[in-house]
């Protein structure tokens, strides 16, 4: 099997987000990056799983500067075979999309994986862009993904359940929680990954049609209101005349 | 002209569809335009979409419609979009939505925004709209820039508006491919509001001290016309099904009411819930930093008060 995963620089979750004063850019300072979680726990291990059963490899492709490359070492100390950066600074989601796409195109992957969200920019355009450039089938939010020849089942999360879906062929899944369970790269992983193929390419002339322009954070609360504990008349009350949510 | 793809589930429009017509048919006026309605496959009622402002409702009936399929739906969403002269397509950020934004956008060329929560600001000949970043620890606005705007609308941002009257449906003759994946199944809870549409979600967490516990949360949320969620560790520990699951890697939602119980408030559950309009927290710990997320708090032992809570909303709903 011949798979590729996607995968992105985030900011780590537990990370207090701010922006520079004229709200234009988000504000690295003292940030720490991470590999999306989608993409590392859920999407990589996964290919993993697969390839560690049937035999394959598995690529890591990222948009992105030198400033990826640490992300992307990741990858291949948790077992990718080979990476390529696809050298951009990426501002809009169809830009990614098109560049990964250039890059698979003539590749001919069994399966494309991203994760079903980023957790910056929480799209979860880009699997759907890349399967619609290859004209392939997609399969998003899939919580559940086995193989059995050139066949697929999968589970996929919809509202208020999941649907169970089959595609024959290649395909582009965008992978959600319970895919796969995270690992954690040892150090022979590590040392590995140091001599794993990892490719630098120019990207190919896109235009960008949707871009942030202005950040801002939500207002601070005013404060909250407290109740006492033996007065839930008085709670109901607030949330019914006050608040009008009830 | 505005087109809004209607989802239907089983046949039946939900909210999130009735909330992307009116979002069309505000869009619409903004810039002095109609807004059309396209439905695919067995639908039931659409005519009633009129009311939420569709001047027109079209349906394309096909049995490779009558399951999703993002790359069918989206062919045939591209073709009417084309036939009809669509400036901007709004779809609901459901998973039937988001999947089908990114490829309506690869198709046909367009600047495209996920989970919008602003009618487009389109002062001085531009087109802005806000969306959630940073699993809703910030808002950005995007400008879009090129003729054709894809959207989906982020749910529960925009009341349904009722104003107009029912309209006939139209059959519209498009080609629809076979499609390449085959919906085996699906397996929906019924009866109960999914987590991302409902306006009431009553959340618990690990002071609840086990799954045998629950039925105080279940029987608050029955009195309100709640939908129960939970944080992760319950997710994670099985005691409660991962649907469930809200924060940073679980669902995001923004219901009217969120009610906390015995959950502590980490970064990554706010995330996922800090958009709701008012939050009601009830911890034992007077120093929990949900309080500092929360409108209305209760400091005490949830055994005491939730039963309290479900007792008194009894009374209040029994007038
Ligand atoms: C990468 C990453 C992603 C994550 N994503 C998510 C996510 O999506 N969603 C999520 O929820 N978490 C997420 N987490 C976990 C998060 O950091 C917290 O650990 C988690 O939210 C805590 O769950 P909790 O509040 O239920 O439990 P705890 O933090 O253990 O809090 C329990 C609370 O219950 C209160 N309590 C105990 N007994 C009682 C009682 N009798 N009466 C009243 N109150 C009581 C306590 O005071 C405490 O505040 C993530 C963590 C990481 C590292």
């Amino acid at each position: 099997m011949k798979l590729l995963v996607c995968v992105s620089k985030t900011p780590d979750t537990t990370s207090k987000i701010s922006f520079t004063p004229d709200g234009s850019k988000f504000n690295d300072v003292g940030i720490t990056f991470i590999m999306n979680p989608y993409d590392e726990w859920y999407a990589l291990v996964r290919a993993l799983e697969l390839t560690e059963k049937s035999g394959g490899t598995v690529t890591l492709v990222n948009v992105g500067g030198p400033d990826n490359d640490q992300t992307i070492r990741k990858g291949l100390a948790i077992g990718a075979s080979d990476a390529v950066r696809i050298d951009a600074e990426p501002k809009s989601a169809l830009f990614i999309a098109k560049q990964i796409a250039e890059h698979a195109r003539g590749q001919y992957y069994d399966i494309i994986f991203c994760g079903k969200e980023s957790i910056d920019f929480n799209g979860s355009e880009v699997g759907a862009m890349v399967a619609e450039f290859l004209d392939l089938p997609f399969a998003s939010y899939a919580s559940k993904l086995d193989v059995s020849g050139s066949t697929a089942t999968l589970e996929r999360e919809i509202e208020g359940g999941v649907e169970i879906v089959e595609v024959a062929g290649p395909f582009v899944v965008s992978a959600a929680k319970g895919m796969a369970e995270q690992r954690i790269p040892n150090m022979m992983g590590i040392m590995k990954a140091k001599s794993k193929p990892f490719a630098v390419v120019p990207p190919v002339a896109f235009p960008d049609y949707a871009v942030p322009v202005k950040y801002t954070l939500p207002k601070e609360k005013t404060g909250v209101k407290l109740v006492p504990a033996d007065d839930m008349d008085e709670l109901v009350r607030l949330l019914h005349e006050e608040a009008k949510v009830i | 002209m505005i087109l809004v793809f209607a989802e239907a589930v089983n046949g039946q429009f939900k909210k999130t569809a009735f909330e992307a017509v009116t979002y069309g048919n505000k869009t619409a006026q903004l810039l002095g335009n109609q807004c059309v309605v396209l439905t695919l496959g067995k639908v039931n009622n659409a005519g009633q979409l009129g009311e939420y402002g569709a001047s027109k409702v079209y349906n394309v009936s096909d049995a490779n419609l009558d399951s999703f399929d993002s790359q069918v739906y989206a062919s045939v969403i591209a073709q009417a979009a084309e036939k009809l002269g669509a400036k901007v397509i709004v779809l609901a950020h459901t998973s039937t939505g988001k999947s089908l934004l990114g490829r309506l956008a690869a198709r046909l060329n367009a600047g495209s925004v996920a989970g919008v929560k602003s009618l487009p600001d389109i002062a001085g000949g531009s087109f802005k709209v806000t969306k959630g970043v940073y699993s809703g620890k910030a808002t950005a606005e995007y400008e879009i820039s090129s003729d054709l705007k894809i959207l989906s609308l982020s749910g529960n941002e925009i009341r349904p508006a009722k104003g107009g009257g029912e309209v006939a449906m139209e059959e519209l003759h498009l080609t629809v491919p076979s499609p390449k994946t085959r919906v085996l199944q699906v397996k929906r809870q019924e009866g109960i509001v999914p987590l991302p549409e409902a306006d009431v979600v009553v959340s618990a967490g690990r002071g609840m001290k086990g799954p045998e516990h629950w039925g105080i949360v279940e029987e608050l949320a029955k009195v309100m016309g709640a939908t129960t969620a939970c944080s992760r560790p319950v997710a994670d520990a099985d005691w409660r099904p991962h649907h469930e699951h809200v924060g940073q890697t679980g669902l995001a939602i923004r219901p009217n009411l969120y009610v906390a119980i015995g959950i502590s408030g980490a970064i990554q559950h706010l995330a996922g819930v800090n958009q709701s309009k008012v939050i009601v927290v009830i911890n034992k710990d007077p120093e929990a930093p949900f309080f500092k997320a929360a409108d209305y708090g209760v400091v005490g032992d949830l055994f005491e008060v939730v039963p309290k809570l479900t007792a008194a909303m009894k009374k209040f709903k029994a007038g």
